[in-house]
């Protein structure tokens, strides 16, 4: 290795199993590795924080003192220890931070220079695509654009510390409405030492103009990452939102415990939209991201609409349940998720559906597929209370298995407390073997485009459900992900 | 043209195929029979270039190509295709998507311009009416709960599609009613021609009494015991493989 970060860079680049995987060079501004109230009045003085949030933090930090940290469910290829949190750092900044660029002529070269590599020119992109993007690098928004053509439909979209300045009395009232801030001790955590993320709020009856879009990038070694979403739709409004990233190549555990809390007022609809590929550790477990993530969704309102799309290609573990509490009447949750585990990856993702509301609807589409030594876990909850009379779920639950060393594991959990609902299950399992690969090699199709072509169809409902850029940036990521793996 | 020499195959060790010689001449149809397990699906799959079978020994060239040099969807673009005695489901994945991919796969192989969605579906027109094929069948899965019958049909129409040189059917008739068999021999009756050679793989005489073959070999463990004209079809009928087997049973 060479200190040459250009240098560096290329060798990054061309790496073969994460051809994704590359470091920029820009100097953090990281505190020392370890977790104590002054590092978080550190956090929340470096962000001009009001008091009532440093109390809420400190609260919450408290409160995950006395928490105990989950218990690794059984990795059988991959025993990993339990996460020092001393060890990691809760702060890092790009060391600009005082004066953020304020348009993409002001954004670090080098910077972009990391969107071109990603296949992402932020600029062409938000150009043709019509795509507003706040560029969350490291843990402070370093770009935001389309603000203005926003800002005259009266939508807000901004980075969350901007929204503590800006819209403290909108954040005060839903900051932690949806996902409490003990609600489970990786959420306490992120409510303790979150740095940065996203607002989006859309007021009554506005349809947002343009898909909202986020990039996020784990870049500093050793940071843990805590990213704090909120998105409020307020009546008969309209979002859709994408997030989407990749890591650098690292051989340290990375943490990343997110928080996303969504909330969707009368008639209101919020489709938000994943892509998530962080480095996934090497062919022998080595290295990669834990993603720990908690997301949630209100529909508030009668007739509220709230729906996750999913694609989770990368981290070394995933935990995740984007979910949905469906209190308004004839409100509708959904969850469409392909979750590929290859290597020594472990993925343990689905959805809770709960059903408050009358006439409530929800519809669960789970597509895992495992390869090399990857483990994919299916679980759910679809939880009917007593006063939700004629609710409704679908769940369909898919497992492609490619190779004989991986697994697939499902945990449908159904909780019905009134017997006016209806409740459907399907569930399959399928194998890509190699005489499927065979049988399309013997008509012309080579064994690359076999694949591609068996799990794109095998995903195809949920891909169906991202929208048109995303779908194909999501159908190349699937390719990568699984090249050599078959065959 | 197809000429198989001295070919040998085994799995895990195993020989199976040991010493085939069979040339087929543009615009012939050869017809293979011989008992279970004498290495009939062998002998197509190792064509066809499964990487389950090492090949030990002899050379398969199609139309003076190598064979052997290229892997199974390059000898596919080729011009070779095989109809599958056992053809595999393909969840997700709808039989025009599949085929539409396949199609192009090949041309751009052959150096052709793809098809556009409108050529793709006139084509499919065409050629499912030359198979008799419901086309309703083409937006199921590819063979995806197709009946046994359905199955055949859909490889005599995936054939007609794409056009091979060197047509391999392994027991394309078996577990097809007698409408079905007609449907299917009059389907490859019509693809015969000067510039293609046809391996017909069967264990019945009926099937040959619809497409008359030009020659009939005889495969006994793992080699041509026998050739002749489309009478050794009628004689195995009626006495079985008995009086070869025990003719050759010195080898064994
Ligand atoms: N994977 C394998 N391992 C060991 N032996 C095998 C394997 N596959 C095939 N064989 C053997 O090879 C021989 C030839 O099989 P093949 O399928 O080519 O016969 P066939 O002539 O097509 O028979 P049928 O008329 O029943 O279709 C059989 O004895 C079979 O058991
Ligand atoms: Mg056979």
């Amino acid at each position: 290795m060479t200190n040459d970060p250009n240098a560096m860079l290329d060798q990054w680049a061309e790496q073969p199993d994460y051809k994704w995987g590359f470091v920029t060079d820009i100097e953090a501004d990281t505190v020392a590795p370890g977790l104590d109230e002054s590092v978080i009045r550190f956090i929340s003085a470096k962000k001009d924080e009001p008091e009532w949030l440093l109390e809420w933090r400190l609260d919450a930090y408290r409160k995950w003192l006395t928490m105990e940290a989950p218990e690794w469910p059984h990795f059988p290829d991959r025993p990993w220890g339990p996460i020092d949190y001393q060890a990691i750092s809760y702060f890092s900044a790009p060391k600009s931070d005082e004066d953020r660029p304020k348009s993409l002529d002001e954004v670090d070269p080098k910077l972009l220079e990391t969107y071109e590599k990603l296949g992402i020119p932020l600029e062409e992109r938000a150009a043709l695509a019509g795509v507003a993007v706040d560029a969350v690098f490291d843990s402070v928004s370093v770009a935001t654009t389309f603000r203005d053509k926003l800002k005259e439909h009266g939508v807000i979209f901004c980075s969350f510390s901007e929204a503590v300045q800006e819209h403290p009395e909108l954040i005060k009232k839903y900051l932690g409405s949806v996902v409490p801030a003990t609600d489970n001790y990786f959420a306490a955590l992120n409510s303790a030492v979150f740095t940065d993320g996203s607002f989006v709020y859309i007021p009554k009856g506005v349809r947002c103009p343009m898909e909202l879009s986020t990039y996020f990038r784990i870049n500093a070694l050793n940071t843990g990452q805590f990213e704090r979403t909120l998105i409020v739709a307020d009546d008969a409004a309209y979002v859709s939102y994408l997030e989407g990233c990749t890591a650098p190549m690292r051989d340290e555990n990375q943490l990343h415990a997110a928080v996303v809390e969504l909330v969707a007022m009368e008639d209101a609809e919020i489709k938000y939209s994943t892509i998530q590929n962080w480095y996934p550790g090497d062919e022998n477990g080595k290295g990669g991201i834990f993603n720990f993530v908690t997301k949630r969704g209100i529909c508030e309102g009668d007739r509220s609409h709230i729906s996750w799309t999913q694609v989770e290609t990368g981290s070394a573990i995933t935990w995740k349940y984007p979910s949905c509490i469906l209190k308004g009447d004839d409100s509708i949750g959904e969850f469409y998720s392909v979750a590929l585990t290859n290597m020594r990856q472990q993925a343990d993702t689905g959805t809770k559906m709960i059903h408050l509301g009358k006439n409530t609807r929800s519809n669960i589409v789970s597509k895992g597929i495992s390869a090399g030594h990857g483990h994919n876990t299916y679980r759910g909850l679809v939880n009917i209370r007593r006063n939700a009379t004629d609710a409704r779920n679908y769940t369909q639950c898919d497992s492609m298995l490619m190779g004989e060393e991986c697994g697939a594991h499902t945990f449908p959990v159904i909780e019905v407390a009134n017997d006016t609902g209806h409740i459907e299950h399907e569930a399959s399992t399928t194998k890509i073997g190699e005489d499927q690969i065979f049988y399309c090699n013997q008509r012309g199709i080579s064994p690359e485009d076999a694949v591609s072509m068996i799990v794109n169809g095998f995903c195809r409902e949920v891909l169906a459900e991202l929208p048109m850029e995303f779908a194909v940036e999501a159908r190349k990521l699937l390719e990568v992900s699984l090249e050599d793996s078959v065959g | 043209m197809l000429e198989i020499k001295n070919l040998h195959a085994s799995i895990d060790d195993t020989p199976i195929l040991r010493g085939i010689d069979l040339t087929i001449d543009n615009g012939q149809v050869h017809s293979l029979m011989g008992p279970n397990g004498s290495g009939k699906s062998t002998l197509a799959k190792v064509l066809a270039g499964d990487e389950a079978y090492e090949v030990t020994e002899g050379s398969i060239l199609l139309d003076g190509v190598d064979l052997l040099e290229l892997d199974p969807h390059e000898r596919s673009a080729a011009g070779l295709f095989m109809a599958f005695q056992y053809p595999v489901e393909i969840p997700g994945v709808t039989m025009k998507y599949f085929l539409r991919t396949a199609i192009n796969s090949v041309r751009k192989y052959r150096e052709q311009p793809e098809l556009d969605a409108y050529e793709f579906l006139s084509l499919v027109k065409e050629r499912a009416a030359m198979v008799e094929l419901d086309t309703d069948l083409l937006d199921r899965p590819v063979n995806g709960g197709f009946s046994g019958g359905e199955k055949k049909r859909a490889e005599i129409f995936q054939m007609a599609m794409l056009e091979p040189t060197a047509c391999i059917l392994d027991e394309t008739d078996s577990g097809l009613d007698i409408d079905a068999l007609r449907i299917v021999a009059d389907g490859v009756n019509k693809m015969r021609g000067d510039n293609r050679s046809f391996l017909v793989i069967t264990h019945y005489q009926r099937l040959l009494s619809y497409i008359v073959p030009d020659v009939v070999h005889v495969l006994v463990d793992g080699r041509i015991v026998r050739t002749g004209g489309k009478d050794l079809a009628l004689e195995l009928e009626e006495h079985g493989y008995a009086p070869i087997e025990s003719e050759h049973a010195v080898d064994a």
